[in-house]
């Protein structure tokens, strides 16, 4: 067997080039950059809305105003410059389509280049997606499926038209627009993102799935996504994010807020693989996420994510255990190369009896990277019976890198029961030479043992994702040994 | 406020001390002011202060406390000194050194005072090459014990000397009528193939508000060995910030323990900087509290060389509406592979008044390493109550039995043992039962 060396592996990293780094070369509709007052009316006149959702906006961006940038994270980077992002972006050509082949021959090809044959997808695993391509949301398949069943799942623009009570009721009751620095920008520009209601009772027959892509370059995506899950009902939902390859930094601010009602269950899995910059650390994808979710009664909320994309990622997604016996659950991977940074993890906060939360994240980081898990686990003072379980895994594949823990724990109940552990690593050598000596070749090796390691949070991705997540970390992770 | 007051007063204070002027000494002492007049009191915007505010006590109108001519006996002091050993001791009260209550040496070995040290022109040398040279030069609380250094502890011990018995310090406050501001500093230096034990205690014997701030410096040489044990049991007027900076060369062991009963509000900030290879840290504590006690633990293990350890075991029991912190931090450099780090905190919570806040933080940038940390947080196991009530033993002996059991792991640490006794005692006291456990 040809040895493979230390040498060869890093030049092989080196190399490794953004897969998805493509342009889709469709005109668009674009503000020039900037943002004050009359940029938010813009958008809102732009998207048809109603008074209350521009008066919305309006407020969000006033809160933004008087905000700071936060810089308690664990990353470096050179912030964004508010003032040269355009706000807003729509391919011009918007379709009303009913199937695919009125889609924009374009557009399909880009999908293609992703890997993600729409029209396989619809046929052997039965996703329907709502596409989201620059903001607007360009095609909508199963609809019809969904409608039967009273599921109503479209773009948030539309529904601000059609639902504007749910959207009222809603929106902004998970993360308020004073939330954050972040969150106040993208109530006040979002453009675009998913809405999604499931009815009492209804099991949502088919998995959700929104695909987001950052593609005008200069371009600050700003989705919103908002998912209702009515009582006693459920829903899987999917997100999977790339983005092309540009030198200048995107950022990308998006808001998710979920719902789950007395006995509802959401299933919500991520895999992101926004453009992380080269090799060199230039460009990339600014990642500062909001993603939030309330559990009522006997709810259950289910965060999965594969993060391997994006320069800086800085994302917590939440649950709020607001009622009796509800559970969170966070389930994670996050991996970097070269010189990306994330900070993710996650918040439990007990406030109802019998609460149950699991945290399971792994994080393994490569190259020059950083790589932090920051999560809080809160038990407040009436939450009878609390229980939490969290552990972080770190893995290290050379001394270039960094792996950091942030693990806060607060616990006011006597009864709570809490627990944290955490570990960190490299892939041992034992392990290698095992593999070697059976024929298997050092690359393959680590991918075999990553994979192992990041089974626990693997085996959660529901199947369609299981295997596309698989990939991305060997191809992220290709050629680092420890 | 505070600490326009603590700056005016500073002045004063350098007119006492106009001797040094022209010292390498001074000039440390002068830059600490400036910072702290700069920083000032640590507030709950900064991360490390998160869970911990001053607030309160610096509300308090405290007086820089001047020496007085009051001295104490040997019986006021019997209480709070280990019982039936021969021991070194160095007893401070209101930051005097009383020599009548005191066994200090320098046969061999210097066990004595600060004072003493910098008034001495032989031990310009050892105070320029070690003092304030690892103690924080950022933290507003340290650069204020720094300016204001005047009295404290001063421990040489030489290559290869075996300290025979275990060395106490006492620092005890009898603060006239006023709410006093307490500042010893100590240096210890542990030369190579040395061992020592140390004991340190601060007492205050007043029903008036007492705060300390407190810095220690500790140098442990190549293979040196050395076992530290604070032991915080105040009354519930006084509180204390305890800043401890200890700087490891190679093969050395440094064990601290931290015993924390009483006091009001009490701070532990321990800083460990490894300078050699195949170094040893433990840090050990025991947090049992009541009434409305905040006791915060920090500590902070910089890895920096490979083949280091470093141990932690920190276990807390919370009662009433008493609030415990624990933030631990482990920083591995890059440089410092194999490293083997653990930390373990657990807690128990025994009413839902009481709170506990725990951060266990790594912070890793080398590979080859083995870095861990649990934290839990629960409560008593009621099926073992349930077995040992069936067996006739009372509901609150049983408890006091698994909670004793609890802190168990840490207690065995302890190397000396009429310390062990004393520890034991206290915390059957504490759990309100009398606990025949043989030592």
């Amino acid at each position: 067997m040809k040895k493979y060396t230390e040498n060869e592996l890093e030049q092989d990293l080196k190399t490794k080039e953004y897969e998805y780094g493509f342009y889709t070369d469709i005109e668009a509709d674009k503000f020039p950059p900037g943002l004050n007052e009359a940029v938010v009316i813009a958008i809102s006149k732009k998207k048809n809305e109603p008074q209350w959702m521009t008066d919305w906006r309006l407020e969000a961006y006033r809160i933004w105003e008087k905000m700071t940038e936060p810089d308690w994270a664990n990353v470096h980077y050179v912030k964004p410059r508010f003032n040269e992002i355009s706000y807003y972006s729509a391919p011009k050509k918007k379709p009303e389509l009913e199937s695919l082949d009125q889609v924009d021959p374009e557009l399909l090809k880009t999908f293609a280049k992703l890997g993600i044959s729409m029209d396989e997808q619809k046929r052997l695993s039965g996703v329907a997606m709502d596409i989201v391509i620059d903001s607007v949301s360009v095609a909508t398949t199963f609809k019809k499926t969904l409608e039967e069943r009273g599921i109503i799942f479209c773009p948030i623009s539309e529904a601000i038209q059609k639902y504007p009570d749910l959207v009222k009721k809603y929106m902004g009751s998970v993360v308020p627009k004073t939330d954050n620095f972040y969150a106040a920008l993208n109530s006040a520009v979002f453009s675009d993102g998913s809405f999604c209601y499931i009815p009492k009772g209804v099991r949502s027959p088919v998995e959700l799935s929104t695909y987001f892509r950052i593609n005008e370059g200069g371009t600050g995506q700003f989705e919103r996504t908002l998912l209702i899950a009515d009582e006693d009902s459920y829903v899987s939902y999917l997100e999977g994010c790339t983005a092309p390859q540009r030198d200048e930094n995107q950022l990308h601010a998006a808001v998710v807020e979920l719902i789950a009602l007395d006995g509802a269950e959401i299933k919500y899995s991520t895999v992101q693989n926004w453009f992380p910059g080269d090799a060199e650390g230039k460009g990339g994808v600014y990642n500062f996420v909001t993603k939030r979710a309330i559990a009522h009664h006997n709810a259950k909320i289910s965060w999965t994510q594969v993060e391997t994309g994006s320069a800086i990622t800085w994302k917590y997604p939440s649950c709020i255990l607001k009622g009796d016996n509800s559970i969170g659950e966070f389930y994670s991977i996050a991996v970097t190369n070269h010189f990306q940074q994330a900070d993710t993890g996650t918040k439990m906060i007990h406030l109802g009896n019998n609460t149950k939360s699991t945290i399971i994240s792994k994080g393994i980081s490569a190259g020059k990277s950083q790589n932090s898990y920051r999560g809080l686990v809160r038990v407040g003072k009436n939450a009878q019976n609390a229980r939490n379980f969290s552990q972080c895994d770190s893995l290290l594949m050379g001394n270039q890198c960094g792996a950091h823990t942030f693990p806060y724990i607060e616990t006011k109940n006597a009864s709570a029961q809490v627990e944290h552990e955490a570990t960190t690593s490299k892939i041992g050598e034992d392990q290698l030479f095992y593999c070697n000596q059976r024929g298997i070749d050092t690359e393959k090796a680590i991918a075999l043992i990553v994979n192992g390691f990041s089974k626990e949070v693997l085996n959660k991705l529901p199947m369609e994702f299981a295997v596309e997540a698989q990939k991305l970390l060997e191809i992220s992770l290709e050629g680092s040994v420890g | 406020m505070l600490k326009d007051k603590i700056i005016l007063s500073y002045t004063g204070f350098e007119n006492n001390h106009s001797t040094e002027i022209d010292t390498e000494f001074h000039a440390k002492r002068v830059r600490a002011m400036q910072q702290f007049e700069k920083v000032g009191f640590p507030t709950k915007e900064i991360e490390e202060w998160k869970y911990t505010s001053l607030k309160n006590l610096l509300k308090t109108d405290f007086t820089l406390l001047t020496a007085s001519e009051s001295d104490i006996d040997t019986k006021k002091v019997k209480p709070f000194l280990l019982k039936g050993i021969e021991s070194y001791k160095l007893v401070f009260l209101d930051g005097v050194f009383q020599p009548q209550v005191s066994v200090t040496s320098h046969e061999g070995l210097d066990i004595c005072i600060l004072s003493s040290a910098i008034s001495k022109p032989k031990y310009n040398i050892v105070l320029n090459h070690y003092f304030n040279t690892i103690a924080s030069q950022k933290d507003g609380l340290t650069s204020l014990n720094t300016a204001f250094t005047q009295e404290g502890v001063f421990i040489h011990i030489p290559k290869s000397v075996v300290v025979d018995r275990p060395i106490e310090i006492l620092y005890l406050t009898s603060g006239s009528e006023k709410e006093v501001l307490v500042q010893p500093r100590n240096l210890v230096i542990v030369d190579e193939n040395a061992y020592v034990q140390i004991v340190e205690r601060h007492q205050s014997l007043t029903s008036q508000k007492v705060f300390t701030n407190s810095v220690t410096e500790l140098f442990a040489h190549k293979r040196a060995i050395v076992e530290w044990y604070k032991v915080q049991n105040d009354n519930l007027q006084a509180s204390m910030i305890d800043s401890t900076y200890i700087s490891q060369k190679e093969q050395s062991v440094v064990s601290m323990f931290t015993f924390s009963f009483g006091g009001d509000l009490v701070r532990n900030n321990l800083h460990v900087y490894h300078e050699g290879e195949h170094i040893t840290s433990n840090l050990n504590g025991i947090s049992m509290l009541h009434g409305t006690q905040h006791v915060d633990h920090q500590t902070n293990i910089y890895h920096q060389q490979p083949h280091c350890e470093s141990h932690e075991l920190y276990k807390g029991i919370f009662d009433e509406q008493s609030t415990g912190v624990f933030n631990g931090k482990v920083i591995v450099s890059k440089e410092a592979q194999k490293t083997d780090a653990y930390q373990q905190n657990d807690n128990i919570l025994l009413t839902d008044d009481a709170t506990i806040n725990a951060k266990p933080q790594l912070e890793i940038f080398a590979d080859d390493v083995k870095c861990s940390h649990g934290c839990t947080v629960g409560q008593l196991d009621k099926n073992a109550l349930f077995y040992m009530r069936q067996r006739g033993i009372p509901a609150k002996e049983a408890k006091a039995l698994l909670l004793y059991a609890f802190t168990d792991q840490v207690v065995n640490r302890i190397k000396i043992p009429a310390l062990k006794i004393w520890i034991t005692d206290t915390i059957s006291k504490k759990l309100g039962v009398e606990l025949e456990i043989e030592v």
